[in-house]
């Protein structure tokens, strides 16, 4: 069902725009919001390119001057890249939020409920709901943390969940990030620059504000602090200024207004962690790490880790330290778990799932595999362990050697695989080279939990900024654009 | 957030320095060119010796010329001594430490690495050489202004001074050197217009002109230039004023904020304001100039290691 389309008058900025039949973010219809919408349709449409095109070069400018970068590194040099930012928002209603939001703290809340139940008694497992194997298995399933109790029973505090709109203009969820999820600063630090570049934009819209998630994670923190600490100390714990996102780690501990460390600032005496500082040694009581579980404790995990703090899980388990996010939720935004999360959320909380996974074949399974296999060039196959894009394949875009070439990988190695139809991502106007174009664009908003999980209104709308291309990755060409949730009764 | 991370710590005293470092080097290297138009180009090797590069300069260049130095000392990122590299590491301590500076100072920086590193050749070729070491000169004092202006005043603040006065202090012997000992006037020449004009480009390159002017009524002699940059108590870039604000910086930091180290380095700071005090000028060109100066930049490297390994250490990888 393709949903009506708003018309513009001729000419504007989106004259010759043609969503064709996809899902467009401007033009299409909701259930909800239909007066705002139109307004601010023709308000981008009444826009003059050229002075869109200065004024994006300007925000560019800005963006690099101070720094919102991430780094590519070649051979010789460090490159600084900016994200590409569209200046075109894209907007999210009123209800469509409330159906987001409460599908997203379902989602997550599950997550936490499973993650406890796979590091406690494991029932869901015994009640074969989901393979044995498959978590038991998994790299990311660490044994040392069963049995440990972790405060408030959240592993996942900060996740972000990965959200794709279909033709029919609902929302999916592609993919579970329950580890590190990155991308929030560019949420925040998109709207400063629409604020300061686009003023007349926003004009008269009331857009849901975003610049309050350093406090949000900031009180999760102090939430999940040892019990009897009165003033938690808070850290976020960096790899470092070569970590591609040493941009994001800067900006969190900002907007947290807590110390940035990296592991050679921390120690570890009788079981407790200290921060080095002039003063000599401080107490640590909560740790946003933005390290992966691997490099964590070079006694437990990697020997060779100089990223991280010898005797940090120890002090962790004896519950002298709060980790955020808990080592092992890996194995929860599995791809292949991913295919089994509406029967987890069905298992633990009795409802259906609120937001639809895209429908997922696991190619582990005989059936699952066959099928795919029979329908590799109508599929997306994508390796489960792996993230950014990489190792996948698009059936419909791929050649005929491809899709031979992939046929091999598969069949050698079929649990490593899960496959999904080619969805007709929704599409949002960008401004390109050859004028007002269609983008495809995903969303990814952030949950924060610490006793209770809060959403942030807003979240990061990746755009892929190559014609007809469904890849919205960084590090592989895609862009990003502000997202703007409308206010209730706005 | 009261409490300041060691390496955060060193990081911020390294970011003045540098800073410092870059501005003092466009000054000399403005200076020296003032010189080398006097004296058929002689001159561009004291900047090397100054900076006792001697080794890494002629492994590169074959002669210390109006071509080979400014860009040895501006442009080459080869050279960690350049303003360019002194720069550049500036950036990445500020990029360490921008949770805790200021988004303007941060900006400013990161347009300046920029802007550096963007620069042609033919930016520090004769014609421009003057103009370019004035630019980064005013890069630099944009930067401290900055600073003035929006560093939040706490522990971090004090740090940062600190290692500004080190720099500058270490800064200021080796102008006074550049003069002094490695361009050591032929004796027909003392006191001669060329010399004379000589200490006066001198002490415009550390803005020092106006001031000694009025304080020193007209006698413009080698001896009143070396007592001014080294004794005098109100001329901003005089060692002895380095001294004293490290001094009170090392002491707020142990009173106010209740750090414990730094005792040995407020001695060695005591010893140094006492040899800075308690001599004239003559007693101490009678016992060599050079000497005293060595000594001096000695005493500033033991000050500023004790203040790194009292506040500055963090975790070594095992």
């Amino acid at each position: 069902m393709t949903r009506p389309r708003l018309a513009l008058p001729a000419p504007g900025l989106l004259s010759g725009y043609d969503p064709a039949e996809f899902f467009c973010e401007a033009l299409s219809a909701r259930d909800d919001g239909a007066a705002e919408l139109a307004a601010i349709a023709q308000r981008l449409n009444a826009l003059d390119p050229d002075d869109l095109r200065h004024r994006t070069a300007r925000a560019e400018k800005e963006l690099f001057d101070l720094g919102i970068t991430f780094t590519v590194y070649s051979d010789k040099d460090a490159i600084d890249r900016i994200l590409p930012f569209d200046v075109l928002p894209r907007v999210i209603t009123a209800g469509e939020w409330t159906r987001l939001e409460a599908g997203i703290v379902q989602r997550v809340t599950a997550i936490n409920l499973f993650l406890a139940d796979l590091y406690g008694g494991q029932k869901i497992l015994a009640d074969k709901v989901v393979p044995a194997d498959l978590v038991l298995g998994n790299v990311n399933f660490h044994s040392f943390m069963r049995g440990m109790k972790v405060p408030c029973g959240t592993y996942s505090h900060v996740c972000g969940i990965d959200l794709i709109r279909d033709q029919d203009g609902l929302f999916r969820v592609l993919e579970d990030n329950a580890r590190t999820p990155s991308g929030v600063s560019y949420v925040v630090e998109n709207r400063n620059l629409m604020l300061q570049c686009f003023p007349d934009l926003m004009e008269g819209t009331r857009v849901r504000a975003v610049d309050d998630y350093g406090l949000m994670l900031r009180r999760a923190l102090e939430e999940i602090a040892p019990a009897g600490v009165d003033e938690p100390t808070v850290v976020l714990l960096s790899p470092g200024i070569y970590n591609s996102a040493f941009f994001e780690h800067v900006f969190l501990a900002r907007e947290m207004g807590v110390p940035l460390v990296e592991g050679r600032d921390l120690v570890v005496e009788n079981d407790r962690v200290y921060m080095l500082t002039t003063a000599g040694r401080a107490p640590v009581h909560s740790i946003y790490r933005r390290i992966d579980d691997f490099f964590l404790d070079p006694k437990v995990f990697r020997p060779d880790s100089m990223l991280g703090v010898p005797g940090l899980m120890e002090a962790y388990r004896k519950g002298n330290v709060s980790l955020a996010n808990a080592p092992g939720t890996g194995v929860a935004d599995d791809k292949a778990v991913y295919a089994y999360m509406p029967r987890i959320i069905k298992y633990y909380l009795g409802e259906d799932a609120i937001l639809p996974n895209v429908e997922t074949f696991i190619c582990r399974e005989a059936a699952g595999l066959q099928y795919t296999l029979d329908n590799l060039e109508h599929l997306v196959v994508k390796p489960v362990g792996e993230s950014g894009g990489y190792g996948m394949i698009l059936g419909p875009k791929a050649t005929k050697s491809e899709i031979d070439e992939f046929r091999a990988k598969l069949k050698a190695d079929p649990a490593n695989y899960i496959s999904q139809p080619m969805i007709g991502l929704s599409v949002s106007p960008t401004l390109t080279g050859k004028g007002t174009q269609p983008r495809h664009v995903d969303f990814r908003p952030f949950a924060v939990t610490g006793a209770s999980t809060r959403v942030l209104a807003g979240g990061l709308t990746r755009v892929a900024m190559k014609e007809g291309s469904l890849v919205v990755n960084s590090s592989q060409g895609g862009g990003s654009k502000d997202t703007w949730v409308l206010a209730e009764g706005a | 957030m009261t409490e300041l991370l060691a390496r955060n710590a060193d990081c911020i005293v390294w970011l003045a320095r540098y800073m410092e470092r870059a501005e003092n080097l466009a000054r000399i290297l403005g200076v020296a060119e003032t010189f080398a138009r006097d004296r058929a180009g002689r001159n561009w090797l004291a900047v090397v010796q100054i900076n006792a590069d001697e080794k890494r300069f002629f492994a590169r260049h074959r002669e210390a010329d109006a071509r080979t130095v400014p860009h040895f000392y501006i442009l080459d990122p080869d050279n960690p001594n350049s303003i360019l590299s002194s720069v550049k590491s500036a950036r990445e301590n500020a990029r360490t430490l921008r949770p805790m500076i200021s988004i303007e100072m941060w900006r400013q920086i990161n347009r300046m690495n920029s802007w550096m590193a963007g620069l042609s050749a033919n930016a520090v070729g004769p014609a421009n050489l003057a103009a370019l070491c004035e630019e980064i000169k005013e890069a630099c004092q944009l930067h401290v202004g900055i600073t003035e202006g929006t560093f939040y005043r706490d522990q971090a603040h004090y740090f940062y001074h600190l290692g500004k006065s080190v720099e500058r202090a270490d800064q200021t012997t080796r102008l006074l050197d550049i003069k002094y000992h490695t361009l050591l006037p032929r004796p027909e020449d003392v006191g001669s217009a060329l010399d004379i004009s000589h200490w006066n480009a001198l002490l415009k390159a550390v803005a020092g002109y106006q001031a000694s002017r009025r304080v020193m009524a007209g006698k413009i002699t080698p001896r009143s230039v070396a007592a001014f940059l080294l004794f005098s108590d109100s001329f901003p870039r005089s060692v002895i004023l380095c001294v004293r604000q490290m001094d009170w910086l090392l002491s707020q930091l142990r009173t106010r904020y209740h750090l414990r180290g730094g005792v040995k380095a407020l001695e060695l700071l005591d010893e140094l304001r006492a040899a800075l005090t308690d001599q004239t000028i003559d007693q101490v060109i009678d016992l060599g100039l050079h000497e005293f100066i060595d000594w001096v930049q000695r005493q500033l490297m033991l000050i500023f290691a004790e203040i790194q390994d009292s506040f500055c250490v963090s975790r070594q990888p095992q």
